[in-house]
């Protein structure tokens, strides 16, 4: 049977609506009240922006919302989305010195969330841009987190920015692949205006290498910065793959984004093949459309998925189940439709995957998401950029410092150079490329506010986070210890 | 159970907690509300001739969400007549005979005294005070706070009503005055049996940045308020403790200004107060608050093995003085609890750019990370030798007993100012250099 939309309007408005809602004004006073204005934060130190948390936490105590906001977004142009889509219990939130006195930390993300609606709301545009674009001439390739924060720093820096993208709009994941049940699209394409109101100039609808060609883009521009982020899911390799309902889960989001949530086709039953989080925000809003049973199939166990504790535990309150230690053999159909899954145990074998043999089962099924990690730009990377390094695993090799490629004129950031990570690692990847850009063309460092001390510029102060990203093994390491 | 009654200036009451002169004292059903919940004393709401009231009175200062940390109130005295409020204390006396019940009175002629304190005996009033305090409104008047910023005039007045007192007589003192001593010797000088202290603070709490108007809003003006609540603790314990040391002064003394709980309550009667006003906690919460300051009161007496009130009264009185008194070598030094810092580094930007700039950040690898400090996150540490010990890095920080201040040895005797100037005078010892 082919899948098909199972609940209406009414009732996906409620099971979508905000896990994190909004706070009202007072109970956002009130929480920014318990912050106690660390100097030298460490959730400053946390984010990957380096957003002056404390600063920011401070204005909506004095009812200076806007200046909040100006203080977000100055360090984060899409501090709106991050406020709902960061793992902050994993960043600026997990590093809150809150938790050392058993209290619960300070609702960053939530806090951010206010202060940045405030400004969306009331159309206030807090960051400003020269209307005269002289500095020089950027290409962006991808008008995702990536390209959307190296787009926007240049132009506050007086650079005439185009950005390409082949989506008929911009935002790239944040648009069309987060769970909605966090953040609506709409937050997105308002991130997007803003920056067009900064003066970057966006064109959709376009494909490079086939509509716009790199080396003009070369001859024509000072500096080219990708953004192309990741490719589709990765093969499974199993016969049935190409029936109509085996379908990557990113795509599925791309439904949940594109259509009425009441137009959205699901299976009565899913199987979730992966368990990172792409995989939870599959399964949780499959079961919020009205599937019956949602299933994760991982082939190892729980302390292996890339999932966030967090994330794991929403999916099982949602109803979703798990089955761990399994991989899918095969797709199996009737009449030409998803009909089942023919699954096996597996084994962990000196770090590797083996089936065990004899332990297959049939598992109906209508619909298979596949969630299984996105595959690597490599052949679409060698083609428009000839003699770009990459590294063994497909990335985009870059100098940390300023994310510039092997070629001189081409920076990089997002999931192209990190192979994978968190949207604020992708803007702030982006607004480094910016300032690496710069440097480039001006021989000038970009630096943003500092906090001054006895020792000199506090490096370790605001915007620590840009330089130094936390990564989150070490926090947990750090957060476990003790 | 420690014995908490008290008999202030022949005033019995069975414990110290007094009703303040105010809204919360203004009828005799408020008065029996209070005494079913535990109070000690009230302390009428002040009676004279009939005044009027405007519509807006009160405003509230907020402080980091706390609700009335100051409080201002524009209201006058009673809005009743003198006749209704003789009557009800009467009433209330009658039915509470064991507790105080104390006429608040505020008129202009001596004759007019006179006459109040003649119907305050006969209604059967414990005891009069004397509203020589109230900054708003009255004082425009020529009364109130007119007549208590003026020693003189104070004692003049304090002398009409002491030729018809036949019931102790309390003087109620401003704060609004350079040195609340003369006040409070005038009061001694024309016979009154004690004083009362503080009554309101002259204040404009904040102003409405929309309108540019403060509040209390009266029809697009505002006025100059009386400013009461815990934010003026410190104030009035000062004033109390300057009278108490006051060998001239030598009054019982009802301590008043900011007190909320049991713990303040307890610092007044350190300081030398025998029983204490509130008015301020019980409009914020209900005359229910008592039931803690009473227990913990006498819980508080009990732990340090005290029976009575008394024992506590006036004990810290002798360690307060001048500056000159204080021992030029003392030292102490702030020490960090690393096992409880939590990484904030209020101390260090505290004393960085507000102090004395010895609390350094450091690398935080010596000390270990506390469980949710971030790793490479620099640590604050004291610089002894530089440590003024001024105690502001111990004030800020938001952990209990993480900073300490500790008291160190610095090898040499006590000196005070004074022997400081008599051994330079004398060539014995060398001046102490100039801070660099």
């Amino acid at each position: 049977m082919p899948i098909q939309p199972l609940i209406d309007a009414a009732t996906a408005a409620e099971t979508m609506a905000d896990v994190k809602p909004p706070l009202a004004a007072q109970e956002a006073r009130v929480e920014a009240s318990r912050c106690l204005f660390c100097f030298d934060a460490p959730c400053i130190m946390a984010c990957p922006t380096g957003i002056d948390v404390p600063t920011f936490i401070r204005k909506i105590t004095t009812d200076n919302v806007v200046g909040a906001a100006r203080t977000i977004l100055e360090a984060n142009v899409l501090g709106a989305s991050c406020a709902r889509v960061c793992p902050t219990q994993m960043l600026c939130e997990g590093a809150c010195v809150m938790l050392d006195l058993e209290k619960d930390p300070i609702q960053i993300g939530r806090l951010q969330r206010f202060a940045t609606d405030h400004v969306a709301a009331n159309r206030i545009d807090v960051l400003t841009a020269p209307q005269i674009k002289d500095a020089g001439r950027v290409a962006v390739l991808g008008a995702g987190p990536a390209g959307l924060g190296c787009a926007a720093e240049l132009a506050r820096l007086g650079y005439a920015v185009t950005v390409y993208d082949r989506k008929p709009a911009g935002g790239g994941l944040n648009t069309y692949g987060i769970a909605v049940y966090k953040m609506r699209p709409e937050v997105s394409l308002d991130e997007v205006r803003m920056i067009e109101r900064l003066g970057v100039e966006f064109r959709y609808g376009v494909e490079v290498g086939r509509d716009v060609q790199c080396a003009d883009l070369a001859r024509d521009c000072d500096a080219i910065f990708i953004g192309i982020g990741l490719g589709g899911a990765n093969r499974l390799g199993i016969p049935g793959e190409d029936l109509p309902e085996v379908v990557d889960a990113l795509e599925f989001i791309d439904w949940i984004h594109t259509r009425p949530l009441e137009q959205v086709p699901v299976g009565r039953r899913v199987a979730v093949l992966g368990c990172g989080n792409t995989a939870i925000d599959a399964v949780t809003q499959a079961k919020r459309l009205g599937a019956e049973e949602a299933t994760i199939i991982y082939r190892r166990g729980p302390a292996e998925m890339s999932a966030y504790a967090f994330e794991y535990d929403l999916a099982k309150m949602d109803g979703a189940t798990f089955l761990f230690d399994t991989m899918p053999v095969e797709v199996l159909a009737a009449d030409g439709h998803v009909s089942a899954l023919r699954l096996a145990r597996t084994v962990v074998r000196d770090g590797r995957v083996e089936v065990v043999p004899g332990s297959e089962w049939t598992q109906p099924c209508d619909l298979v998401l596949k969630a299984v990690g996105q595959e690597k730009q490599v052949r679409l990377l060698e083609r428009l950029f000839p003699g770009l390094k990459l590294d063994r695993q497909g990335r985009v090799e870059h100098d940390p410092a300023t994310m510039r490629t092997s070629l001189s004129t081409v920076f990089v950031g997002g999931d192209a150079a990190n192979g994978g990570r968190e949207v604020v690692n992708a803007v702030a990847e982006g607004k480094k490329a910016a300032r690496g850009i710069h440097a480039m063309l001006t021989g000038k460092a970009v630096t943003g506010p500092v906090q001054p001390s006895r020792h000199g510029t506090a490096d370790g102060a605001t915007g620590s986070g840009f330089n130094h990203p936390i990564r989150v093994h070490e926090l947990e390491a750090a957060l476990t210890k003790g | 159970m420690a014995d908490l009654s008290i008999d202030f200036a022949g005033i019995k009451s069975p414990n110290p907690f007094w009703v303040a002169s105010g809204p919360p004292s203004n009828t005799a059903y408020q008065a029996h509300r209070a005494f079913e919940a535990g109070w000690g004393g009230v302390v009428w709401k002040t009676i004279g001739e009939p005044i009027v009231n405007v519509s807006s009175r009160y405003s509230g200062l907020t402080l980091g969400g706390m609700r009335l940390a100051g409080f201002n109130n524009i209201e006058l005295i009673s809005d009743r007549s003198p006749e209704t409020n003789f009557r009800e204390i009467a009433d209330v006396k009658k039915r509470w005979p064991k507790h105080a019940v104390i006429a608040s009175l505020m008129v202009d002629t001596r004759e007019r005294w006179h006459e109040f304190v003649t119907r305050s005996a006969d209604c059967g009033a414990d005891g009069i005070e004397l509203n020589f305090g109230c900054p708003h409104g009255m004082c425009e008047r020529g009364m109130g706070s007119a007549v208590g910023q003026n020693p003189d005039v104070a004692e003049t007045i304090v002398g009409w009503v002491m030729e018809k007192a036949t019931i102790p007589v309390i003087v109620k003192l401003t704060p609004n005055i350079t040195n609340v001593v003369y006040a409070a010797r005038a009061a001694k000088k024309a016979g009154a049996h004690a004083i009362s202290l503080i009554n309101t603070i002259n204040s404009i709490t904040n102003v409405n940045l929309d309108t540019l108007v403060p509040e209390p809003f009266v029809a697009g003006r505002s006025s100059h308020g009386g400013y009461c609540g815990p934010a003026v603790k410190p104030i009035a314990l000062n004033m109390v403790h300057a009278c108490a040391a006051d060998p001239q002064v030598g009054l019982p003394i009802s301590g008043i200004g900011g007190i909320g709980t049991w713990r303040d309550a307890a610092e007044f009667v350190a300081l030398g107060s025998t029983s204490l006003q509130v008015c301020t906690a019980i409009m914020h919460h209900g005359f229910r608050i008592v039931e803690d300051m009473t227990d913990g009161l006498s819980a508080y007496l009990d732990s340090k093995g005290m029976r009575s009130l008394a024992e506590l009264r006036g004990r810290a009185v002798p360690q307060v003085g001048n500056w000159q008194q204080l021992d030029l070598h003392y030292k102490r030094v702030a020490r960090i609890d690393y096992e409880k810092c939590i990484g904030c580094n209020l101390c260090h930007i505290a004393c960085e750019d507000g102090a004395h700039q010895c609390i350094d950040l450091v690398d935080a690898a010596p000390y270990g990370l506390g469980p949710g400090r971030v790793p490479g996150k620099p640590v604050p540490k004291v610089r002894e030798n530089d440590c003024v010990g001024c105690n502001l890095c111990s004030i800020v920080c938001p952990v209990d007993g993480c900073i300490t201040m500790t008291p160190v040895d610095t090898g040499r005797p006590p000196m005070t100012w004074h022997d400081y100037q008599a051994g330079l005078a004398a060539g014995t010892i060398q001046p102490i250099l100039p801070h660099p």
